[in-house]
């Protein structure tokens, strides 16, 4: 089963790497000319064409570009000539904190809904948690956004309105400058996830082996924690992992629009300026995430059932 | 997944023969008319209609009483707060708020049903290729597939739009590329489990050749799983829209869009808020009514499965 899955993102990894190569090499004209824009010198573009090895065959443009960058190598942005790995540096860990901060929000508030909206099914709490997670998958993210800078920002004051903080000035102005663009990012995954773990506990709660808990004596709060939300978690795992694929797409929004520096706001600052490099450097990182994210919910079905760890290799 | 009733009725009916359901005891008017107990009982996708229907008459009314109403600048009236004759107010340059809403959902559906139509039109035959063509055709199809859904919606989408620019048309052929390989699996899953029924088996014995086999038996009767999945993504693709022009990437200026009202107003919103809560509650409205139409056809198709909207 793990070998299995392993060997399966091969075929994908092999193919996501020839698409975003292909990005740079399908810009409609000369990618040199594209790159450089209304600047475009002939000696530029021959010094561009140079840099990128366009006078070289196809295959072998490939093949530098990879081994490139499984060496942590992605080349240089063509505005302001720096390496793109640093760039990225120090960009990531950014994303990655507002990524975490909204992921582990949504998990921590719309879990423990899900379980109570199906422990109580049919009561007011079921209502308002399945009210609630219709609403927030129904707005995007950057519609909180906005709203959260109307009314948390510039009403109450509570928090700024965009920028950001690095983590070495201070912890407390870092979280502050996070809060609201993970709130923003954390909502519509939170209903998501919460709709997910409603719908898979009321399968688990109307199976036998509940059943024979309850008429065992087993307290309720160990049955659901117990025995129900162990065995709802593959559902709810799976959708949490590709849900990051969304979360990644978030931030690229809510990044813009709070002005925080990370991943997203490069890659779109990058596409207004045709920077192709970068965005082929920012998508690679993008993509080869969500696979990662979606290896390890994949493995965690393991952990979460002993069957699966079984059954195959 | 269990068909319902309606879908798996004979593929071919006699003429004249009884449709299901209308010899059942009870309520005459509903027992004739299942479509309309399902509308009486399924609370959300009754909502879900009424709200699109209100989206759609806005859409096709409003830019009507005022043509180039969208476009028309009228400093006076700049940033003018909601009242009489201005219903939803004026943005920063004085266009009338609600004449712009209703040229960006114009804008917002055509996208939606185009990038969704696109899709249905590549995906369904490569979704119905991989589950009847040879394995090994399946399979490789299936493999290109699992290569574009590696890529996160909006990031795929960013890719298109890198490729050919930003623009309108393209923001219908990223999204409908996105979901291109979400319809193939949804069409290649319903396939596969219509084509182990029986009566596909029956006609296969009867000599039905492939075509007649797919396109006659295999293919209707697995519309059902596709439609609500088409229905889901309508939702999904105004948010994509909203996203990508908010960002820049897709409507360009001056054409109106609810994502670039927003980005616009974000300057003015402090002292004018109803320039970003407009297109806001705009946006909500009609995601709101996609996703729970897609619901409602769920749950009525099969009560056990709920679908996952993003």
């Amino acid at each position: 089963m793990i070998t299995r899955r392993l060997l399966m993102t091969i075929p994908i990894l092999v193919g996501t790497a020839v698409i975003v190569f292909l990005i740079l090499r399908l810009v409609p004209g000369d990618p040199a000319s594209a790159i450089l824009g209304a600047n475009a010198t002939p000696a530029g573009i021959r010094q561009v064409r140079a840099d990128l090895g366009l006078n070289r065959p196809l295959w072998a443009q490939f093949g530098s570009w990879v081994s490139g960058v499984v060496r942590g190598d992605f080349g240089h942005d063509y505005i302001t000539n720096q390496s793109i790995t640093a760039e990225l540096g120090a960009r990531l860990p950014v994303t990655l904190e507002l990524a975490g901060i909204a992921f582990v929000l949504a998990a921590v508030v719309a879990i423990p809904a899900g379980v109570l909206a199906a422990v109580r099914q049919g009561g007011i709490v079921a209502k308002v948690v399945q009210g609630l997670s219709v609403l927030t998958i129904a707005v995007p993210d950057f519609v909180f956004g906005i709203l959260g800078i109307l009314l948390f920002a510039l009403t109450l004051g509570l928090a700024p309105s965009s920028g950001y903080v690095a983590v070495s000035t201070s912890l407390g102005d870092n979280l502050r400058s996070l809060i609201l663009p993970a709130i923003a990012l954390a909502l519509g995954l939170g209903g998501v996830l919460a709709r997910v773990t409603r719908s898979a506990m009321l399968e688990v709660l109307h199976t036998d082996y509940v059943r024979f808990a309850r008429a065992g004596g087993m307290s309720p709060v160990s049955i659901v924690f117990g025995r129900a939300l162990r065995n709802a978690a593959i559902p709810i795992v799976t959708v949490a992992g590709l849900q990051v694929g969304y979360l990644l797409g978030g931030t690229i929004v809510v990044e813009q629009l709070f002005a925080i520096p990370g991943v997203g706001q490069l890659i779109v600052q990058a596409m207004l300026n045709r920077n192709y490099p970068v965005v082929q450097a920012c998508v690679l990182i993008f993509v080869v995430g969500f696979i990662l994210v979606n290896l390890i919910s994949d493995l965690l079905y393991t952990v979460l059932n002993p069957k699966l760890r079984r059954a195959g290799a | 997944m269990s068909v319902p009733d309606i879908l798996a009725a004979d593929p071919a009916p006699l003429p004249g023969a009884a449709p299901p359901g209308s010899a059942a005891p009870g309520d005459a008017t509903t027992a004739r008319r299942p479509w309309l107990r399902t509308l009486t009982h399924s609370r959300s996708l009754a909502t879900g209609l009424v709200l699109l229907a209100i989206v759609l008459l806005v859409a096709i009314i409003v830019p009507l009483l005022d043509p180039g109403g969208a476009t028309r600048l009228q400093a006076q009236d700049s940033l003018a707060g909601p009242g009489a004759g201005r219903l939803l107010g004026a943005d920063q340059l004085g266009r009338d708020l609600l004449t712009r809403l209703a040229e960006g959902y114009r804008i917002s559906l055509a996208v939606s049903l185009g990038s969704v139509a696109l899709a249905l039109l590549i995906g369904c035959p490569l979704g119905l290729l991989a589950a009847t063509g040879s394995p090994r055709l399946g399979g490789l199809i299936m493999r290109v597939l699992d290569v574009l859904m590696a890529f996160p919606a909006l990031l795929l989408a960013i890719v298109v739009v890198a490729l050919f620019g930003p623009g309108t048309l393209v923001l219908l052929l990223a999204i409908g590329i996105v979901y291109t390989p979400i319809i193939a699996r949804v069409m290649r899953a319903a396939a596969l489990e219509t084509s182990r029924q029986s009566f596909v088996e029956a006609a296969r014995a009867r000599g039905a050749s492939y075509w007649r086999l797919v396109l006659r038996h295999i293919t209707p009767n697995s519309l059902g799983p596709v439609i609500v999945q088409a229905t889901i993504l309508m939702a999904v693709s105004i948010l994509l829209e909203a996203a990508l022009s908010f960002i820049g990437l897709g409507v360009q200026p001056p054409t109106p869009s609810l994502g670039l009202m927003l980005s616009a107003g974000r300057d003015f919103m402090a002292s004018s808020p109803w320039v970003v809560a407009d297109p806001a509650v705009a946006i909500l409205l009609v995601v709101l009514g996609f996703t729970l139409v897609g619901d409602g056809m769920q749950e009525w198709l099969d009560p056990k499965k709920r679908a996952i909207a993003r």
